[in-house]
Order: structure tokens, then C-alpha cells, then sequence
């Protein structure tokens, strides 16, 4: 009797408490995008508060870079190749982690999901090393080369959990009404997994599209787009670069949008 | 019964050999050429010998000497465990409640959902982006500065928030929290409710109840979480870059060093090795404890 208003008190000020917190983390989570939005519409070199004033200057600038384009261009020609790669090899590895028992399969896992932990840098420099021994030209397809490899397991992990919620009757049963491995996967198998390669690949692709550690290593004379700002960045703070951040926020709103539709699409099914 | 079927489909594809070959044989290959003999070749460069101006074969163990005595290398490693297990103590802190609430507390789930989103949607956004922010905000001539004097808190730009080991924790904790919440949010979801129901019945407080059932059960997330920010913030270069400044150099710094204008591809491939050696080593420890973890606490 006595302890139930103390109670109620005590949970109400948990919930302020965590609300609290809850509001706490947005802000550090937030605040600094605005503020990086903020800053490339402000009409100062310098970035410091408060705003000075409005322009459309540092897009402007953007918009007659042409290396800046040229770098854009090749961050989508690595990023499309790198995806498609890395579907080509991720795909038929899920599979095979899904259905095949064989030997050294522990390894074979372990090894295919390991640049996920493992740091960019050292697929980058082991690739380097080998690229250098057999002679080959570093260039935009050895970057995408080291992409496919780096991102195989973020492929791997979501279809092959996919694969996992499918019932084994489907296939079963397309084998029993004689159906051969190709046609029961391209009629059975495949639209069951779509979404999920669907997802894989944006993912990758947008993986690929923001990477540094591994491109850092295996590019040659070609710039992408996060070579070309990092670069950029090693001259200093300016609201050019702010300009093309927000354009990048913008971007991958409406690739989160895409995400979350396709994610929905999954569970209409 | 599942181990039967899947033995099944599995002659089912057998049978046409020529394409289980292409389904398992795609993969290998690209392990085999992409990584298996990439890394042999590092092992093997890691024992070479830097002779001015290049490097020559050899079988020495004097680049591995050198990291492990040199205060210089020692310094540079023991600066970057320790930086990777403030990060993963930071977002843990910070994510582990936030889960919390959203898994216990929130009582609208829409609103649950909007939250998790909005932690996750950053990973979307360039992390080169992300470390920048913090470079913007923190520098002397930066938004923080600014903002300070403004209000009158501080007369003079202060360089105490750029350039440190702490605006490289706050960094990387920004950059890796994401991997952190989703790992912990995943553990607490699969708590059922009517366990923390039954201990509360039993007459265990809130405190003790967290302390008994849900914390235990929620460690196989944990650990998955601590591990993932350990080893991406173990490995960056990026933001020890941007905010480390002169004394923030990480292992990945100095391995790009040796690549670079250092030019000693032996000693930079050593460090790789070991850099390979520690992640190796945190992952296969949380397997094991995440093992401990499901089969104990159930």
C-alpha cells in the first residue's frame, strides 16, 4: 500500500530519465549533421558561429569542378562493378555455406565473413603487395577488385540469412517435379531471395561508393569521390567541402528511403 | 530432420555436378587468389629485410623485433588498443540503455522503430563525412570555439577539444555506435517478456531483476557489440587523420607510413600481421564467450 505511489514516482522519473537520455543521444547524433548542413549555405570562408549569412556560392563552385565530377564518375563506375562482383561471388557462396557440407567449411566461413572485422587496411596492403609481385597496373579495377573482396561478407550474411528462413520443401519440391539446380533456382530459390540481394547490393554499393581504406592502397592515377575530398580536406576546413557533404546527406536520405521500401516490400510478401 | 532434408536438396543438386562445381567453385576460387594468397604474401614480405633504397627476400624475424621493442612502434600500439577499448566503453555506455529503452520502455512502436532508424541511418551517410564533422566542430577556429566565446564562457579560442585523444574517442564513438546498438538490440529483443515477469514475481526489484536475468542474457549482444567497435575503431586511419593530430597516430597510420613515404614494405606487412594476429585473436574470444554466453545463461 504504502510503497505503490513511491512506485509510481520511481517510474516516472526512469521514463524522464531515459527519455532524457534518449534526447541526449539524438542531439549527439544529430546536432552535427545540421550544423555541417548549416555551414555550406553560409556565406563566410571561416566556420565559425553564429551564421553570417545566406548563399549558394560553395554549390555554385561545386557545380564548375571538374575534377570533383570526374571523381564522382568513378566512384560510380567502381561502386556498380564492385556490387555486381561481389553478388556474382556472394550469392553462390551463401548457397553453398547454406547447403553443401564439405571440409574445411569452418574455414571457408570464417574466412568469408572476415573483412567484416578485419580493418580495410589490411585487405588493402595484402592485395597491394600481390598486385605489385604479379606486376599488375594499379588502377580503378584493382580498386574494384579489393571492394568485391571487402565486401563479400555484408553480401553473405544477408542472403545467407534469408536463405536460412526459406523452407527446404520449396526446392525439395522442385526437384521432385523434375526441375534441374538452374531452373529450380532461377524459378524458386532466386524470387524468394530477391529482396535480400536487393538489399545486399544497395548496401554494397553504397559500401563501395564511401570507401577509403582499401581504395587508399589500390588506386592509381583515377580519384573516387572520398579520395577526392580527403584529399581536399588535407588543405584545410572549407565550406566547398560542407557543400558537397550536404549533397552526399541528401543522397543517402533517398537511399535510406529505397532501403526501407524495399525492407517493407520483404514484409508484404 | 533438417540435416536429412538439407542432405536431400543436397543430392538433388549433386546430381548435376557441373553446376554445384560453378556454386562452390566461384567462391573458393575468389577466397583462394583475393585473400588466401594475399595474406601468404604479406607473412612472407613480413620477414624480408629493408636494404636502401628497396627490400630484398630473406627469413629474419628483425621487423617483428623491432615493433615489440622499439618504444616508437610499442608506443603506437599500446595508444591504439587503448583508444579501441575507451570507443567500445563510450558506445557501449551510450547504447546499452538506449536498447534498453527501446526494447522495455517505449511503449509506442512506431516510435520504437523511428529511434532504431534513427541510430542506424548514419551508417548510410559518408563516415568520411562523419569524422570531418568532428574537425569542423572541435578546431580552434571551429564551431565550438565560436559558439563558446559567443556566449561568453571563454575569451579565447581554446585547442583543449581538437587534436587529442579525446576528440578521437568522441569521434570514433560517433562513427561506430550504430554497430554497437544493433548487436545489444538484438540480444534484448529475443529476452521473453514473461522472464523478467516471473523474477519480478518471485519478488526481485526492477535493479535486481536487470541485474539476474536481462543483463546475463543480453551478453552474447554485448560482446558481438564490443567486438565489431573494437576492431573498426582498432583499424582506422581516417580519424586519427582528421582529429588525431601530431602525437595521434593509430597502427593503421603507421602501416600507411611504411607503405608510403617510409617506403619499408617488411616492417608495414609485420604490423599488418599483427594487427591481423589481435583482431583474429578478439573475434574467436567472443565466438567462444558468445557460446558460453547462449548455452549458460539458457
Amino acid at each position: 500500500m504504502k510503497n505503490a505511489p513511491m512506485n509510481l514516482v520511481s517510474r516516472y522519473g526512469a521514463d524522464t530519465a531515459f527519455m532524457t537520455f534518449v534526447g541526449m543521444l539524438m542531439a549527439f547524433l544529430y546536432v552535427p549533421i545540421w550544423v555541417l548542413v548549416a555551414f555550406s549555405f553560409n556565406d563566410s570562408r571561416s566556420l565559425t558561429w553564429p551564421l553570417s549569412g545566406f548563399t549558394l556560392d560553395w554549390y555554385r563552385k561545386l557545380a564548375e569542378n571538374t575534377d570533383l565530377q570526374a571523381a564522382i564518375w568513378n566512384s560510380f563506375y567502381v561502386a556498380s562493378f564492385a556490387t555486381a562482383l561481389t553478388l556474382i561471388v556472394g550469392v553462390p557462396a551463401a548457397m553453398t555455406l547454406h547447403r553443401f557440407a564439405f571440409p574445411g567449411k569452418s574455414i571457408f566461413r570464417r574466412l568469408i565473413l572476415l573483412p567484416i572485422t578485419l580493418p580495410g587496411i589490411v585487405t588493402g596492403i595484402s592485395m597491394l603487395n600481390m598486385f605489385k609481385l604479379v606486376g599488375f597496373q594499379l588502377s580503378l579495377e584493382t580498386v574494384i577488385l579489393g571492394h568485391a573482396t571487402a565486401l563479400l561478407g555484408v553480401v553473405v550474411t544477408q542472403v545467407y540469412a534469408r536463405l536460412q528462413r526459406l523452407p527446404k520443401s520449396l526446392e525439395e519440391a522442385a526437384f521432385d517435379l523434375g526441375a534441374g539446380p538452374w531452373r529450380s533456382f532461377i524459378d524458386v530459390t532466386l524470387p524468394n531471395i530477391k529482396t535480400a540481394i536487393i538489399g545486399a547490393g544497395l548496401l554494397s554499393f553504397v559500401l563501395s561508393f564511401d570507401e577509403i581504406p582499401v581504395t587508399f592502397f589500390l588506386t592509381g592515377r583515377d580519384n573516387t569521390l572520398p579520395m577526392y575530398i580527403y584529399s581536399t580536406m588535407r588543405r584545410g576546413v572549407t565550406p566547398e567541402i560542407n557543400a558537397v557533404a550536404t549533397l552526399i546527406v541528401a543522397a543517402s536520405l533517398v537511399l535510406i528511403v529505397a532501403a526501407v521500401i524495399v525492407t517493407r516490400g520483404r514484409k508484404n510478401q | 530432420m533438417s540435416a536429412l532434408s538439407r542432405t536431400l536438396a543436397g543430392r538433388g543438386l549433386a546430381k548435376h555436378n557441373l553446376a554445384g562445381a560453378f556454386v562452390v567453385g566461384i567462391p573458393i576460387l575468389w577466397i583462394a587468389f583475393f585473400m588466401l594468397l594475399p595474406y601468404g604474401i604479406i607473412v612472407v614480405t613480413s620477414f624480408w629485410l629493408k636494404k636502401y633504397p628497396s627490400f630484398i627476400p630473406d627469413f629474419q624475424f628483425g621487423n617483428y623485433i623491432t615493433l615489440f621493442t622499439d618504444p616508437q612502434y610499442v608506443l603506437v600500439i599500446l595508444r591504439t588498443l587503448k583508444i579501441a577499448i575507451l570507443v567500445s566503453i563510450a558506445s557501449f555506455l551510450l547504447a546499452y540503455p538506449f536498447a534498453y529503452y527501446l526494447v522495455f520502455r517505449c511503449k509506442s512502436a512506431a516510435l520504437r522503430a523511428w529511434l532504431y532508424m534513427a541510430v542506424i541511418a548514419p551508417l548510410w551517410v559518408s563516415y568520411l563525412l562523419r569524422a570531418y564533422i568532428w574537425k569542423t566542430i572541435l578546431g580552434t577556429e571551429g564551431v565550438l570555439n565560436s559558439l563558446l566565446i559567443n556566449v561568453g564562457i571563454i575569451d579565447e579560442p581554446s585547442s583543449i577539444f581538437l587534436y587529442n585523444q579525446f576528440s578521437m574517442v568522441v569521434t570514433l564513438t560517433y562513427i561506430f555506435i550504430p554497430f554497437m546498438v544493433m548487436p545489444i538490440y538484438t540480444a534484448l529483443e529475443k529476452i521473453p517478456t514473461n522472464l523478467v515477469e516471473a523474477s519480478a514475481d518471485l519478488g526481485m526489484g526492477p535493479w535486481r531483476s536487470f541485474w539476474h536475468v536481462t543483463l546475463p542474457l543480453s551478453l552474447p549482444g554485448v560482446a558481438a557489440g564490443f567486438t565489431l567497435t573494437f576492431c573498426l575503431s582498432f583499424g582506422d586511419f581516417i580519424a586519427p587523420f582528421l582529429v588525431g593530430g601530431p602525437d595521434g597516430n593509430l597502427i593503421a597510420n603507421v602501416i600507411a607510413t611504411q607503405f608510403g613515404a617510409a617506403l619499408n614494405w617488411p616492417l608495414g606487412s609485420a604490423l599488418s600481421i599483427v594487427m591481423l594476429v589481435i583482431v583474429l585473436s578478439i573475434v574467436s574470444l567472443s565466438d567462444r564467450m558468445e557460446r558460453k554466453g547462449l548455452t549458460g545463461g539458457l
